[in-house]
């Protein structure tokens, strides 16, 4: 970190209007900012990207083991779980958190009576921790629980939700968009809100319906905060962890078989025995495919714009 | 506002005495369309709230009340509050929800401080480094909390802070996107104000506390509500970081509760009503700040 030092006229030639401050006071408003930032974001960051490339465990100081770790991932059928099920889940929900919200917003935006009630009502799963939510959902999708006593009710007879490995993965993608439904309308609502009337109402005087007016009105005028959700929840969906913790258990289901990658990265590097080496490298791949996932969205912007 | 009623006599097409329903343009609404929307407005009303109060209802459900049946009973025959007793039988509820009152509350004040101070500085002084560390902040607020969370626990292992709750805070205690928050507020305000100030004598931190901050009140009202849903509402660090069942913050008791007993859904329900029921009562008092939030920190940010 650069020493305190008072601003010179020579470096600064506009600022006259807040200077003559106590050389230090800069540095001292930024310095516990920096401090929590430096030591308990940035400096894991780095150290996350050394250890990977060591052999470190909890207790023991670790080895440069150069690509071993690295390697090692490639046979790891864990691992391919883990990224298999943390990539479906991103296919599963980003397409549901990019379409429901916004049709959420369109049906309590217009203002009519009570509608601040409704959308307040919305939100609710959001302002819920995710622990809450998700052992609400396990009592409602038990084999004995609400879901299949209606399910029954109807005929249907009972499902097991939470014994199969890919409905158990289903329910859990069905628990995250329903938690993140209300915390996207509210920013959909406020792209809504900054759409023209005109265009509606010019495309009304063409005799265009409402689905139409939606396709050719509300969905072009809306699409750079299309993006953004997009790329918020996927970057979130493959980082989950304590939906599908929560239903399947701490090891992802009787063979581990619903593990997702963070998950096996807390499993495996956590607690006195953990792998911190191998968990780092498990993690190194949590960030690329993030960054990844990010051009990604940025990238099919761009080339639906042109 | 969000209700407008009015009475347009001016249209003679239609008869006049019936006051009709107007959007915010105060366009009449049809009948017919408003009837659809109430419809679908209580489907999705019924989808996103029932959850929570069938947990409810299971939790008020006595021992001998059937809770599996088929068809559903949704409300509970005898409502008892005995579930809630055997919590506090069963694990130490109360101090938990005391831990976690304490991790947020404290990161709540860390946050406020924290950010204010540090985003002052960076929309309002002039300092050598000023560019590096706005960078170092919107660098850390691009790190996915999900990759660094081993590194976290050997850090916090290094420090002798692991098992303790200011371990559980020091992670999140000054939140790199609420650093730039309180930037954004801060050079949003007109500069005139902070000379007539600096014209007066008043040294940066008079200007910070006495003239800029009463300006962001607004901002850091969002960054409180934020902090604390955060810290309330936090599972997968608290489970990292805590290995001792008497230090454990609310989520991570009940997913020991959840763990443990997982056959008794009444007592389960019981836990989960109790962890959610504060931050429930504190969103019902404080609506806008939590929108205003989703707006500042999704949209601009």
């Amino acid at each position: 970190m650069a020493a305190p030092t008072a601003p010179t006229r020579a470096q600064h030639p506009v600022p006259t209007r807040i200077r003559r401050q106590l050389p230090t006071s800069p540095w001292l408003f930024a310095a516990p900012g920096l401090l929590v930032t430096g030591a308990f974001v940035l400096y894991p960051f780095v150290s996350t990207l050394v250890n990977s490339f060591t052999d470190r465990r909890t207790l023991l100081p670790g080895h440069f083991v150069g690509l071993a770790n690295f390697r090692e991932l490639l046979h790891d059928d864990m691992f391919w779980t883990g990224l298999r099920n943390s990539t479906l889940y991103v296919v599963g929900v980003v397409p549901a958190l990019v379409v429901l919200p916004l049709l959420l917003a369109l049906l309590v935006q217009k203002n009519i009576p009570g509608i601040t009630f409704f959308r307040s009502a919305f939100y609710t799963p959001v302002v819920a921790s995710v622990v809450v939510v998700g052992l609400i959902w396990v009592w409602l999708l038990d084999e004995r629980g609400l879901v299949n006593s209606l399910l029954e009710t109807v005929g249907v007879g009972r499902v097991g939700f939470l014994s199969d490995q890919w409905l158990l993965l289903l329910s859990a993608m069905a628990v995250t968009v329903w938690k993140g439904l209300g915390y996207y309308m509210v920013i959909y609502l406020a792209a809504l809100a900054n759409v023209p009337r005109e265009l509606h109402e010019a495309a009304a005087v063409d005799g265009a319906g409402p689905v139409r007016r939606f396709f050719s009105v509300t969905v072009p005028a809306v699409r750079s905060t299309m993006v953004l959700v997009a790329a918020l929840s996927s970057v979130a969906a493959f980082k989950v962890f304590s939906e599908v913790y929560l239903m399947a258990g701490p090891s992802g289901g009787p063979a581990g078989e619903d593990t997702t990658l963070v998950m096996l990265v807390q499993r495996t590097g956590t607690g006195l025995t953990g792998r911190v080496g191998y968990a780092s490298a498990l993690s190194v791949v949590v960030f690329a495919v993030t960054v990844a996932l990010m051009l990604l969205v940025l990238r099919a912007d761009r080339g639906e714009e042109a | 506002m969000s209700v407008l009623e009015r009475v347009r006599p001016e249209r003679g097409v239609t008869p006049e005495r019936e006051p009709r329903v107007t959007d915010q343009l105060g366009r009449r609404v049809r009948a017919g369309e408003l009837v659809w929307r109430y419809l679908l407005l209580l489907v999705v009303l019924a989808l996103a709230v029932g959850p929570f109060l069938w947990q409810l209802s299971t939790s008020l459900k006595g021992p001998t009340e059937d809770i599996y049946g088929s068809p559903p009973s949704f409300l509970p025959g005898r409502p008892t509050l005995h579930n809630y007793t055997r919590v506090a039988g069963t694990i130490p509820v109360w101090d938990y929800a005391l831990n976690s009152l304490k991790v947020a509350t404290a990161s709540v004040v860390t946050n406020c401080v924290g950010s204010a101070l540090a985003g002052y500085a960076l929309a309002r002084l002039r300092f050598r480094g000023r560019r590096v560390t706005t960078l170092a902040f919107v660098l850390a607020m691009l790190v996915p909390v999900e990759g660094i969370l081993i590194a976290q626990f050997t850090t916090m292992r290094e420090l002798g802070l692991n098992n303790t709750l200011i371990g559980v805070v020091l992670p999140g205690a000054v939140g790199a996107m609420n650093v730039l928050l309180m930037r954004n507020a801060f050079r949003a305000l007109p500069y005139e104000i902070e000379e007539a100030a600096y014209v007066d004598g008043a040294n940066a931190w008079q200007r910070f506390l006495r003239v800029a901050l009463p300006s962001v009140r607004g901002t850091v009202a969002v960054v409180a509500i934020f902090a604390f849903m955060g810290a309330w509402d936090d599972f997968l660090w608290p489970l990292i970081v805590l290995s001792d069942p008497s230090r454990f913050t609310l989520t991570i008791g009940l997913n020991y509760l959840h763990g443990t007993f997982a056959d008794d859904e009444r007592l389960v329900a019981a836990g989960t009503v109790i962890a959610v029921a504060p931050l429930i009562a504190l969103f019902a008092c404080l609506q806008r700040y939590f929108f205003r939030g989703v707006g500042e920190g999704a949209v601009k940010g």
